[in-house]
């Protein structure tokens, strides 16, 4: 698979660190959320069988963390972000 | 029809014109008592358990493909009771005797083959390790030796000894260990449970869940709507989709894990192999084929195809450990979808909906569950309480901190 990566061009997808769904960037405020939601974000996933948005870390590269959107079905990669740009448009600081 | 050599040679004096079908094809009834969704060895298990072992009556299993379609037709067949956990290791042992004594149980030749499993050791660390999991295992009733290298070079002279940065130290051995015919654990099932009665219905996918009231009244499928008042799902790398039907979400991501055959040689590995710090296991099939695997692709996938990188980080892992292995051709490749789990062990439970149970999170290791699977998943539908070997298999285990993570990975599935 090939990613194409923001910055730097299509990568090889060996170069990357996969870590798994694109929810996992929104952790729960761990002062305000109860423990279910907690074991929610931590535990449980949608798995779905289509389209996905996952994390892939760029570790044999920038050491960037993206947000691939790619389809489980055929492996077909259909785009990548920079996930600080996602944390960003989501509102947050980084 | 019962199977003896008697059989046999009576068939072969008269043409083999006497061998019928070996399972009916029913048409759904309306609705059962017990419907178990995917017709898998697990499933299929369940059904015949539940038949045999629980006096149960009026079931059906019910199959988007033919039976045997998913991984238990895929899988590479190997067998064994080696952890190191107390959640785990009662349950596995209980398989393998269950395994033990399979083919009399139900009167059909699964090939199951004790031939031993080593994994090997490459540093102290590792011995003690495995020192301690041998220990674990022969405390809950299974079997375990320490190999030293000289007894490993005895049963496999040809293995690379000295690779600088993974030589051969000893080993772990399972003696009743081995592998089992695959395919003939599906049929073996699938036969016995339909001859007490279950309705085995293929080319039945279930599209969603009939619920009201909290409660399971039945499955909408490709062949209408069936009514089940209870509803076992097994249905392995599907287990995230058919549970969506009833709105849970699980803790369970779907990978793709490749298999490996190579050309027929004569024999020269009798046994099981595992070089887990290489990423690579080996055993020979009776045909010769040398069956071999690695990890699993590590991204989600529902594609039951894997990608090159894997392909070659498994060719590199058997070329360190068995360098013979170069001069050996490829034959096949294929994958399957592993409902990989948060911890690396599977969950046998009830559902928040009443009369819903599910039976999925084996990971890449569910073959060697299969009996014992299906006996507590039986007892689960039957009895309304789990096993006792299976009563760690709870889906709250992560909500109450009791994850049971022999590789101590945490909630990372592509790790286990
Ligand atoms: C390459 C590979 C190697 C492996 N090696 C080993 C090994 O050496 N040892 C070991 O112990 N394990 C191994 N495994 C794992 C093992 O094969 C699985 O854990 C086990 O087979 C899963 O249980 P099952 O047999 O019930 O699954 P399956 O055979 O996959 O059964 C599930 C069934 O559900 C059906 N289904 C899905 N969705 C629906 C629906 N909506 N409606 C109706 N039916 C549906 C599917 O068609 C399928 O037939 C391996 C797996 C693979 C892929």
């Amino acid at each position: 698979m090939i990613i194409p990566h923001p910055l730097l061009g299509p990568r090889d997808a060996q170069e990357f660190v996969y870590l798994g769904d694109a929810s996992l960037m929104n952790r729960p405020d761990g002062m305000t959320a109860g423990i279910e939601a907690f074991h929610d974000w931590l535990y449980q996933r949608d798995n779905p069988a289509g389209i996905h948005r996952e994390l892939w870390y760029h570790e044999q590269g920038d050491r960037s963390w993206l947000v691939v959107t790619r389809n489980t079905l055929t492996h077909e990669i259909l785009g990548a972000e920079l996930a600080r740009d996602v944390a960003r448009a989501m509102g947050r600081t980084k | 029809m019962r199977y003896s050599g008697l059989r046999v040679i009576a068939e072969a004096l008269t043409g083999h014109k006497g061998w019928k079908p070996v399972w009916r094809d029913p048409a759904p009834q309306p609705d059962y008592d017990i419907v178990i969704v995917g017709g898998g060895g697990h499933g299929l298990a369940t059904a015949y358990y539940l038949a045999k072992e629980f006096g149960q009556k009026r079931i059906a299993v019910l199959e988007k493909g033919w039976l045997g379609s998913g991984n238990v037709g895929r899988n590479t067949t190997i067998i064994r009771s080696n952890y190191l956990l107390d959640g785990n290791e009662p349950f596995y042992e209980f398989s393998l005797r269950l395994w033990e004594g399979l083919e009399q149980d139900f009167n059909y030749n699964a090939m199951v083959s004790q031939r031993g499993i080593i994994n090997l050791i490459h540093t102290d660390a590792q011995r003690d390790a495995f020192t301690r999991r041998g220990n674990a295992m022969i405390l809950n009733g299974a079997d375990a030796e320490l190999l030293d290298q000289a007894q490993v070079r005895a049963m496999y002279p040809f293995l690379n000894f000295d690779n600088a940065r993974f030589p051969i130290k000893g080993a772990l051995m399972q003696r009743r260990g081995g592998t089992v015919r695959h395919d003939a654990v599906a049929w073996g099932y699938a036969r016995g449970a339909d001859s007490r009665g279950v309705d085995l219905i293929q080319n039945c996918e279930v599209t969603g869940m009939r619920i009201a009231g909290g409660r399971i009244l039945g499955l909408e499928t490709t062949r209408g709507f069936i009514g089940a008042r209870k509803v076992g799902v097994a249905v392995a790398g599907s287990s995230s989709r058919v549970m969506a039907h009833a709105g849970l979400r699980l803790p369970i991501e779907s990978h793709a894990l490749q298999a490996f055959v190579s050309e027929g040689l004569k024999p020269f590995i009798d046994g099981v192999m595992t070089f887990g710090a290489g990423h690579f296991y080996v055993s020979q099939s009776d045909k010769g084929g040398l069956v071999f695997g690695g990890d699993i692709d590590g991204y989600n996938s529902y594609a039951a195809r894997g990608n090159l990188p894997v392909i070659e980080d498994v060719a590199e892992g058997g070329m360190a450990l068995m360098p013979a292995i170069g001069r050996a051709r490829l034959l096949r490749i294929w994958g399957g979808i592993m409902d990989m789990s948060m911890d690396g062990s599977p969950i046998i439970d009830r559902t928040p909906v009443e009369g819903l149970y599910f039976n999925g999170g084996w990971c890449y290791g569910g073959f060697k569950a299969t009996p014992a699977s299906g006996w507590c998943f039986a007892h689960l539908l039957a009895r309304d309480e789990p096993h006792p070997t299976a009563r760690a298999y709870r889906f709250d285990r992560f909500l109450r901190g009791l994850m049971i993570d022999e590789k101590g990975q945490g909630a990372q599935p592509n790790l286990h």
